[in-house]
């Protein structure tokens, strides 16, 4: 069998200041790993935006990451408003991001680009008033 | 493998074996065994938070002293970090301590600050070149740079491939003193008098070069008590000093950025404000930096550990002194090869937990295993940082979960209860039929 490490993280929609705990976390796992510096790289952003747009559009959400010696494979599932129109969405520059959270920085329009850009495969999956489930994998090898 | 030399040294009779130094260090290279401090040398990056935090004193930097480093070399040259000048109350002449330095026993002095500017000038080329990949990561500070080198693997590449100031010094004013005195190189001693226990260990293992050209390294904080009264004494001191504002600012955080003449920089200090700034562009949160000078020492090199003034005073007082003082008086029309790296910084995996990826996943697995049964107060008692370190030591193969007290509680306890049953436990074979012919109560064996 395979050996597979399995990472669970819920994240908290109402602190905002906490985002980007889960990445910190996984980051720190692959390290161990001892995996390439680039997939760590590529992990690390993929999941902080993923983290951030679960705390800036879907009030959190749970992460699980599982890890193995081929991939990291990252599922990000929310209960937020889910997303209209995917593929607009998916356009660098488009963002539906509250102003209070454009003054922090964040907002930009470059968070899902940023994920499909960093991820060797990505699915979105969202139902408007259901939720939003994003899986992306990288490949380690 | 190559031999780990580190700066800081133990007491054995002063350490209590507290758990001060386990949970302060950045890389988790502490851990108490045998009721005393050791060090897991791949992993130490000579930050000397170690030294600082030790309410003992048993965490000593090692320097080399200066009556011995005097006595080594026939010609002997002082390189004086422009944090030393941030000591002295109300200085506001360089020559003062560069004349007092003569007077301690030096043939000569060469301004850190001097090879400062030339390092300052050198980086601006470099930038305007515009080869490096960005942000370009500051090498002047030896505790991030290893620290870069052990946990920061994707940002080796953005450290600027450059030699720290005082190592400039140390090549530029051998080579000055052999055309000058005719001297071989050996019998030349390039002194520096450092605010810092890092570069005692750069100095005998350096980075981005196979040797360095610095002799010996002694302690601000033992040069100052001699140089004192010296200085009492200069009344007319003679021209030395060949260092503007760029280089004097070196001694202290943002020196080294602002001397870019380029507003696109970050300068962050202290150990702790370091590791989150590097977490962060390792996320690429930051966009559109060009240059991040980091320091480990509060303040900057003023905050070093072998410093007697407070680091934010001294700050203030490099401040008063450079108000006078020309931009910059050393300049560069190419980067001389004093200034550059001979070869490139390479990461470090030491945190690995095994040279097999499939393994390394296993252990992972295990680690968080235990770290779950672990009671995650990070209490340290165990000799690990915390619980997490525990485990991860567990895994390594270098403690056991019977380290943890609460771990060893819960055994006892499970211990004490199985004894406690069997304790009430009597063979049938030993059981009498009472003389009225009533059978004893059987024990009870439920509890």
């Amino acid at each position: 069998m395979e050996n597979t490490l399995t990472l669970r993280y819920e994240v908290d929609g109402e602190d905002f200041t906490r985002a980007g705990e889960a990445s910190a976390a996984v980051k720190r796992a692959l390290k161990k790993m001892g995996v390439s510096p680039e997939v760590v790289r590529k992990v690390a952003i993929a999941l902080y935006e993923g983290e951030i747009n679960m705390v800036i559009h879907a009030d959190g959400g749970v992460i699980t990451v599982e890890v193995t010696p081929k991939e990291v494979r990252m599922e990000l599932a929310d209960h937020g408003k889910g997303i209209e129109n995917i593929e607009l969405a998916m356009q660098e520059g488009y963002s539906t991001a509250p102003d209070e959270v454009r003054s922090l920085g964040f907002g930009a329009g470059m968070g899902l680009p940023n994920m499909k850009k960093c991820s060797d495969e990505m699915k979105i999956e969202s139902t408007v008033g259901v939720g939003t489930t994003v899986t992306m994998t990288v490949y380690i090898q | 493998m190559e031999e780990f030399f580190h700066s800081v040294t133990l007491d054995t009779e002063k350490c209590m074996g507290c758990t001060n130094c386990i949970k302060r260090c950045p890389t988790e290279a502490i851990r108490v065994r045998n009721k005393k401090a050791f060090i897991i040398k791949e992993r130490c990056i000579d930050c000397g938070e170690c030294i600082r935090v030790c309410p003992h004193h048993a965490k000593k930097p090692i320097y080399d002293h200066l009556d011995e480093v005097l006595n080594q070399y026939k010609y002997r040259i002082a390189l004086p970090a422009p944090a030393l000048y941030a000591q002295f109350n109300n200085l506001d002449d360089v020559d003062i301590v560069l004349n007092a330095l003569l007077m301690l026993g030096f043939d000569d002095v060469y301004e850190v600050a001097r090879a400062a500017e030339i390092v300052s000038d050198s980086t601006r080329r470099l930038m305007a070149a515009g080869t490096l990949k960005k942000p370009i990561i500051s090498s002047a500070c030896p505790a991030v740079t290893r620290l870069i080198r052990v946990r920061f693997p994707g940002l080796v590449d953005n450290v600027l491939p450059l030699n720290a100031p005082v190592e400039v010094a140390a090549r530029l004013a051998k080579k000055e003193a052999a055309e000058k005195t005719g001297l071989p190189p050996e019998q030349i001693g390039a002194v520096f008098i450092s605010p810092c226990a890092a570069k005692v260990t750069a100095s005998k293992m350096p980075l981005g070069t196979e040797r360095s050209q610095v002799s010996a390294v002694v302690a601000i904080s033992e040069v100052y008590p001699k140089l004192l009264p010296l200085m009492k004494q200069v009344k007319e001191p003679k021209e030395l000093s060949k260092a503007g504002k760029i280089g004097v600012n070196w001694g202290s955080s943002t020196g080294e950025a602002s001397a870019l003449l380029n507003d696109s920089y970050l300068a962050a200090d202290g150990i702790e404000n370091v590791i989150k700034v590097l977490e962060d562009l390792e996320d690429e949160k930051f966009g559109n930096l060009d240059f991040i000078e980091l320091n480990a020492c509060n303040a900057g090199c003023v905050g070093g550990v072998l410093t007697v003034e407070n680091p934010y005073i001294a700050r203030t007082k490099l401040k008063r002194l450079r108000k006078y003082l020309p931009v910059s008086l050393n300049h560069v029309d190419k980067i001389p090869a004093e200034a550059k790296w001979d070869e490139p910084l390479e990461y470090a995996p030491v945190l690995k937990l095994d040279p097999d990826m499939g393994k390394a996943l296993s252990k992972l697995e295990q680690m968080e295993e235990i770290e779950r049964s672990l009671p995650g107060l990070d209490c340290g008692s165990c000799g690990a940082p915390s619980c997490k370190a525990l485990a991860e030591d567990v895994v390594r193969g270098i403690a056991s979960t019977d380290d943890c007290i609460f771990k060893f509680k819960e055994n006892m306890t499970s211990l004490f209860s199985e004894l406690h049953r069997l304790e009430g436990l009597i063979p049938s074979s030993y059981i009498q039929e009472n003389p009225d012919g009533v059978k004893k109560e059987e024990p009870d064996d439920t509890h």
